[in-house]
């Protein structure tokens, strides 16, 4: 089991959002940000479309042959003294991190951001456990005390905006001056990170995600922005890095490459402020870092996509650029995807990792504008795949069945061009003999998903093959 | 305006118009504004019999009916030079998507890629083909434009029609923010998600407004449908219209929504 979805209840979860102004006026703020200083980074470097076609082939090579880097990686995480643990699923992997937990006494962990953790829930089954995990990411750390899910992969609370915070900061942080001001966002900032700090400083495990697993070297690889990823790591005795099969990379060098291309596409940035390698437990001449060192390596679901088409959504580097560019996303936000992943990337991913059949409304919940194919930035075609999941829906049914029965009657004429051009002549006339008042309807029978919102405008009568056959073949030809 | 046949291309080519479904009953006027640019560069101009190119079912995961409308699309343009269409939706399906259709299928592949080799969206068709650098046409006033996903993004379709815009004698054309965001249409999208459309839409009109231009133009119909059924519905006086009525001068018929006052009895 992985966390628990709404994605069934998307247009519910949507209509909620579009209706919920804070959550709006969250969105209207930062949608353009997002996607000036992508355009902005990827101007100042000629190379950056060639960058993401290497992206895109060290991605594909990687995951040709995933079995032998994974084998590598293996290898040189135990030479290096840690521990690499296989996990096939969510449940595998929970149960995993709590024997590392228990065996190393602790009380308290503390986290950096990573979306695996939100995918197998780790945090409520710690809790339930009498184990207290803290995330340290500012972003992550907020939504862990509104009990929510990350809004969106790398600004996890990008649909709040700082009233919120400070209700939520005075609720919980009672040990403070109720008085305090915390009217300015750094004054948010400043006690989020002496709060946290005393949690670092107690904390007994670690947990981070990767972006990237070197096999060439057995290193796991994070991008932050606050440096809370290096007191998570470093500090605690022990260190558990949780990744998904997919973050592997071949070298080093495959890692720079990708981390060119990675923060230029979150976040406009060339590099994120802090980029942070990890290769096994600390050493006796080193002069910081963990005792123990474990890598959990998920499945749940991933290898099944290998050698399918879905196979290109494992290029995924979690940028998030496809959501930053998504319409859909922008008028909905993240939450309305009712799952771990949201945006264009979640419209993909869900429905391999959940089932199509609970998340079959994300990718059809799509305009098909390509602007998030437009900039990721391992080229993943992701209009093409939300198309291949609508095709699986349509061969098992699950297709609603207005669809399938216009589809049907649509298709029947549209086989008939000589039935399909005296039927749409015959309705195409009386269709603008009704509208010729206005030009326009504003209710149509069975058309109330468009007329709800707009006008229908009226056609202007004679279809173009019948006037072209009356003027050009019949009257001249 | 400039003819001058390029290497490999015959004087006068023929050209089989993809009317485009939405143009046929919609929207006529659109498809006689594409033949006159046509045939004004130089092109012969037939319109074999056509329903449509089944994007709809392809959209929908129904790809055993994309498959049948995509041979039927084959078959009636065989033997034409090119074969272009006033959309780059309808243009990008056959483009892109017709070879995808057939990959099990090498016969029907061939013929799949050799029609989509042929095949154009009309602005695009009329400037990087035919090397059109002007059109003999007047328009007086403001415009913005609307770049439409499916031509822009797998077409490339954005200098080619303000190129030909610009040669439009007493035209003036006011770029609006974020022309290249999807309008919200989305074909059968609009219907199934329809608040979802509602406020892409909503944002996309507040844009065309904020641009001060008392037209719209943009290159598909049905963005320009979505588009003008948002303006009317906010009573706001834009006229919406299809670039090629504005590039071949014929205007003459009311605006997208817009009655035909004059007829009117």
């Amino acid at each position: 089991m992985t966390v628990h979805s709404t994605s069934p209840q998307f247009k519910q979860n949507a209509a909620r959002a579009l209706n919920d102004s804070q959550l709006q006026k969250a969105l209207g703020n930062v949608k353009q940000g997002f996607i000036d200083k992508r355009q902005a980074a990827a101007d100042k470097l000629p190379e950056f479309e060639a960058l993401r076609d290497a992206a895109r082939d060290i991605k594909n090579h990687t995951l040709e042959h995933l079995d032998l880097y994974l084998e590598a990686y293996e290898e040189k995480v135990k030479a290096s003294g840690g521990h690499v643990h296989f996990a096939r699923n969510a449940d595998e992997a929970r149960d995993i991190i709590l024997r590392i937990c228990r065996d190393a006494g602790a009380k308290t962990v503390t986290k950096g951001k990573s979306m695996i953790s939100e995918e197998i829930g780790i945090n409520h089954h710690l809790e339930a456990k009498g184990i207290r995990p803290v995330e340290t990411d500012l972003g992550e750390y907020i939504i862990q005390l509104r009990n929510e899910l990350p809004s969106h992969i790398i600004a996890p609370a990008v649909h709040l905006n700082a009233t919120q915070v400070e209700e939520d900061f005075r609720r919980v942080h009672t040990h403070l001056d109720a008085k305090r001001d915390l009217s300015e966002p750094v004054q948010l900032l400043t006690e989020a990170r002496a709060v946290l700090r005393e949690r670092f400083l107690a904390a007994d495990v670690g947990i981070t995600g990767a972006n990237f697993l070197v096999a060439e070297t057995g290193t796991s690889i994070i991008v932050t922005n606050e440096g809370n990823g290096d007191l998570t790591q470093i500090l605690p005795k022990t260190h558990i890095v949780l990744a998904s099969i997919e973050k592997l990379v071949p070298t080093l060098e495959d890692a720079s490459q990708l981390l060119r291309v990675l923060a230029r596409s979150a976040t406009g940035q060339e590099m994120s402020v802090y980029t942070t390698f990890s290769t096994g437990p600390r050493r006796s001449a080193d002069a910081d870092g963990p005792e123990n060192y474990h890598v959990v390596i998920l499945d749940n679901g991933r290898s099944s996509m290998l050698g399918t088409s879905f196979e290109e959504m494992l290029r995924c580097i979690r940028c998030g650029a496809c959501m930053n560019h998504c319409p859909v996303y922008h008028a909905v936000g993240g939450h309305a995807y009712g799952w771990v992943y949201p945006g264009p990337m979640g419209a993909v991913l869900t429905p391999s990792l959940i089932g199509v059949d609970k998340a079959g409304h994300l990718p059809n919940a799509s305009t098909f504008c390509g602007r998030c194919e437009s900039v990721c930035p391992v080229r993943i075609p992701l209009p093409k795949l939300m198309r291949h999941w609508r095709e699986r829906e349509f061969e098992r049914h699950l297709t609603p069945a207005t669809v399938r029965s216009g589809l049907r009657l649509w298709g029947f004429f549209a086989r008939r061009p000589a039935l399909y051009r005296l039927a749409t002549r015959a309705a195409m006339g009386a269709l603008a003999f009704a509208g010729r008042q206005r030009g326009r309807f504003s209710w149509l029978p069975m058309s109330k998903g468009w007329t709800k919102y707009r006008d229908f405008p009226a056609p202007q009568g004679e279809t173009f093959q019948a006037r072209w056959k009356r003027e050009r073949q019949g009257g001249r030809a | 305006m400039s003819d001058l046949p390029s290497q490999g291309r015959p004087a006068k080519p023929r050209v089989g118009l993809f009317v485009t479904c939405l143009v046929d009953l919609m929207r006529p006027s659109v498809g006689f504004a594409a033949v006159k640019l046509l045939e004004d560069a130089g092109c012969i101009v037939d319109v074999p019999v056509q329903t449509c190119c089944g994007q709809p079912a392809y959209n929908s995961g129904d790809r055993g009916t994309t498959r049948d409308l995509a041979m039927q699309v084959i078959e009636a343009f065989q033997g034409y030079d090119y074969v272009v269409a006033p959309s780059g939706s309808c243009a990008g399906t056959i483009k892109t998507h017709y070879p995808e259709l057939f990959e099990e299928d090498p016969n029907w592949r061939a013929k799949a890629d050799a029609l989509a080799a042929r095949t154009y969206e009309l602005t695009s068709f009329l400037v990087d083909v035919l090397g059109v650098t002007a059109v003999d046409a007047s328009f007086e006033g403001a415009v913005t434009y609307h770049d439409s996903c499916s031509g822009l993004r797998e077409l490339g379709v954005k200098a080619q029609p303000r190129r030909l815009l610009a040669s439009v004698e007493g035209l003036t054309l006011v770029e609006m923010k974020d022309s290249d965001v999807c309008c919200g249409f989305g074909g059968t999208f609009a219907v199934k998600y329809s608040d979802i459309s509602g406020a892409i839409v909503d944002a996309k009109a507040r844009n065309i407004e904020d641009a001060q231009a008392p037209t719209l133009l943009a290159g598909d119909l049905g963005c320009l449908m979505n588009m003008a059924g948002k303006l009317t519905r906010d009573g706001k006086p834009i006229q919406v219209r299809h670039v090629a009525e504005v590039l071949a001068g014929m205007t003459d018929e009311p605006p997208i929504g817009v009655a035909k006052a004059a007829t009117v009895k």
